[in-house]
């Protein structure tokens, strides 16, 4: 059963509205896997929304001398990780926007939301915004190069940096214990904490001067301002669960044409495969200390190294198979 | 399917990781619990190989590196390490993100240099052999940049390792010289047992920098 482009018009729509609807859940999840795992009873699984709707009718305080990137910035910055999250392919791959989903564009995407929440923590002039500004940039110039390297891994796997196309390739490959893909799975998932202000290397819900980044940026904001700031980072959590389970454990996604009943069945898989990784993290979170800012070179290195392990492995392979 | 060669490019591949684990690690009774994993995956990797090759003299092989060198060998330097009371020791390892630099470098280079030499052979013996390359060097590197007697002999163990991961890819190695090989690093380690007491005997430490000092050439 093909589908007519009106149909996949809708898909990507859906798709759209879906990662904006699942992501608060997903974060509540994994705080409630975190306070049940403490012995907590732990905020109810629907908090996030809660949250959110109370932040959006609450009025909105800004500081005087706030210039205008402080009131932009909130908006963009959640439209750049929402189309950002909408492209990373989730229940059907070969979408309508599938040939803008590029993880290198979906990096430059990232980086842009990225640039505006360090300006906007450094607008106001207050002391805490500028630390976590500025070690949000130390964190970012670290992540982003392993980021890269994973990426060139997969193409130099898949022959396409498009993420529909990876995961295509992904499904049609049989089953295979690849030892670059083992290594940019580390490399990734490092890079994922560190971009998502996870536990060793920050900590979501702390608001302790000394080890805040995330949370310093932000402190300014407040009301609707808050609530997109927060959606956005809600979604980028989606986006990279997301990216990991496009990249490593597609199964169950629906080819470009499979038509209602095979978006079905891979929409269930891929919220069934988004609340595992929820819930795997809330484990991780509770398992582990947070890390000292001064050690998270010495982490984001280990990213950095098995990413580029994962490389020459990969061209190993390649130079081996012809 | 996962096919066979995969699961040896994976236990190769465990191994290298570990080689970068060992250049990393700071604290001596770390360094001697990574260099114990290293030889558990050399052990598999070569037990792996026996199995897929029909090699049965290969699974002595994997045997004497799962007793000697997962077991023994860690064990009694745990002991030394211990008796000379710096088994709680932080070493301070100069430089490390040059030194993993260096080590990707040097990975980089065993793969550049087999591909051009063995052009035309087997592939995945190819991988094999470039892998192994590039653990044992890794452990000459681990051997220039410590400065503590023990990791030294670590390093040297782990570069031994690699040369043994290189000997099962390469169908060559009779169990005679296997044997021997095993021997001779069993009795290098009580040379290296008794040397380290020596210098401690003698300079109260066993940073080899107090052997620059006598030497003549102190910095």
């Amino acid at each position: 059963m093909s589908t007519s482009p009106a149909m996949q018009f809708l898909a990507q729509g859906a798709q759209m509205f879906l990662v904006l609807l699942i992501a608060p859940l997903t974060v509540g999840v994994v705080r409630r896997v975190k306070a049940r795992l403490m012995r907590r009873q732990g905020t109810p699984l629907l908090q996030g929304y809660r949250d959110l709707a109370k932040l959006l009718r609450k009025e909105s305080v800004v500081a005087e001398n706030a210039s205008w990137l402080f009131r932009a910035a909130p908006s963009l910055i959640f439209a750049l990780t929402w189309v950002a999250a909408a492209l990373v392919p989730s229940f059907a791959s070969g979408l309508m926007f599938n040939w803008a989903a590029d993880v290198v564009a979906l990096v430059a995407l990232l980086g842009a939301a990225r640039m505006l929440l360090a300006l906007a923590g450094m607008d106001v002039g207050t002391g805490f915004g500028g630390i976590g500004s500025s070690r949000e940039m130390m964190i970012a110039t670290l992540a982003e190069p392993a980021m890269m390297l994973i990426v060139l891994t997969l193409a130099i796997a898949a022959g396409t940096t498009r993420l529909s196309g990876v995961a295509d390739f992904f499904i049609a490959e049989p089953l295979a214990v690849r030892v670059s893909l083992a290594l940019s799975l580390v490399a990734l998932v490092i890079v994922a904490l560190a971009e998502n202000a996870r536990i060793p290397v920050d900590n979501p819900v702390t608001h302790l001067e000394l080890t805040m980044v995330h949370e310093a940026m932000i402190l300014e904001y407040s009301g609707r301002h808050l609530a997109l700031v927060e959606a956005a980072s809600y979604l980028k959590l989606v986006l990279y669960l997301s990216l990991l389970i496009c990249l490593f454990a597609p199964f169950g996604m629906a080819p470009a044409a499979a038509g209602i009943g095979g978006w079905i069945v891979g929409l269930l898989a891929w919220t069934a495969k988004l609340l595992a990784g929820a819930a795997l993290l809330g484990v991780w979170e509770v398992s582990i200390a947070k890390m000292r800012v001064f050690r998270l070179p010495d982490f984001l290195g280990i990213a950095f190294i098995f990413g580029f392990l994962a490389i020459l492995m990969a061209f190993l392979t390649r130079g081996a198979v012809q | 399917m996962i096919r066979g060669y995969e699961i040896s490019h994976l236990l190769a591949g465990v191994m290298l990781v570990t080689s970068f684990a060992l250049l990393y690690q700071e604290r001596i009774a770390a360094v001697l619990k990574t260099f114990a994993a290293q030889s558990v995956a050399l052990a598999l990797a070569v037990a792996w190989a026996a199995y897929t090759q029909d090699r049965s003299e290969l699974f002595i092989t994997a045997l004497i590196a799962l007793c000697l060198k997962g077991i023994v060998i860690p064990v009694a330097l745990y002991r030394m390490v211990v008796r000379l009371g710096i088994h709680r020791e932080v070493e301070k390892v100069v430089g490390v993100g040059i030194a993993l630099m260096v080590g990707l470098a040097l990975t980089g280079l065993a793969q550049a240099l087999l591909l051009k030499v063995v052009q035309g052979t087997a592939g995945h013996a190819r991988e094999d052999l470039a892998l192994a390359l590039a653990i044992v060097l890794l452990g000459f590197l681990m051997m220039i940049l410590r400065r503590n007697a023990v990791t030294q002999v670590v390093g040297f163990m782990s570069m031994e390792n690699g040369l043994i991961l290189a000997a099962t890819g390469a169908r060559g190695m009779p169990l005679v010289v296997e044997v021997s090989v095993a021997f001779s690093v069993l009795i290098a380690l009580f040379v290296f047992a008794v040397f380290v007491f020596r210098i401690r005997e003698r300079f109260d430490t066993i940073d080899i920098e107090a052997l620059d000092r006598m030497r003549g050439d102190a910095r």
